[in-house]
């Protein structure tokens, strides 16, 4: 599932970041039921100019549907921070 | 009445749910425990939690009643608020206390 790091990079490049940070941190999950079904876990921190002025749910939806079917298959769980170029 | 209404009645009858994965007590994710800690953490003593885990239809569900993808997800007064990484940032900016005060004031 080593490439699903890269898929994510290169679906994420759309909403082109600033900054880009993404911790596979499937590892501490291995063995618990959500691991069972393959899909890994992340924590996502991206700086984008296009989160500027949106909500948080905004920036969450964005995220979520630039992902697209990625959510429902090779990421099980995903932490998000989504951050305006001002807020860093 | 089929799921989507019957989500729309719990959420809008009841001022603070969280779908979560197991129970506050036994929560079987760690997005699920931290939205519970957050909420204990607001002071709120109770809150009504569905175990997602419980109903497929509900885990299925309430997805497609908020347009999201994952749980937890909180609603307050029937409005959706977000899940544990929305929570966590309303709690450290305060602005989730002072939404759960207006539902304590309001009850």
């Amino acid at each position: 599932m080593s490439d699903t790091l890269a898929i994510m990079r290169d679906r994420l490049a759309e909403l082109a970041p600033e900054h880009l940070d993404i911790e596979d941190e499937s590892a501490l999950h291995a063995g618990h039921a959500g691991a069972r079904s393959g899909g890994g876990h992340y924590q996502l921190t991206i700086v984008s100019a296009r989160f500027t002025g949106l909500s948080r749910l905004a920036r969450q939806r964005l995220i979520y549907s630039t992902l697209g079917d990625l959510m429902s298959t090779r990421i099980h769980a995903l932490g998000i921070r989504a951050l305006s170029p001002e807020e860093i | 009445m089929d799921i989507q209404e019957a989500l729309r009645h719990t959420v809008t009858t009841h001022p603070v749910v969280l779908f979560m994965k197991g129970s506050p007590k036994f929560p079987q994710c760690g997005f699920s425990a931290r939205a519970v800690q957050i909420l204990q953490g607001c002071g709120l003593e109770s809150f009504t939690a569905i175990d997602v885990l419980a109903d497929p239809a509900v885990r299925q569900g309430i997805k497609e009643y908020s347009n999201w993808p994952t749980i937890p997800q909180l609603y307050v007064n029937g409005e959706f608020i977000g899940g544990s990484d929305i929570m966590t940032e309303m709690y450290q900016s305060g602005e989730l206390q002072e939404l759960i005060k207006t539902v304590g004031a309001a009850e």
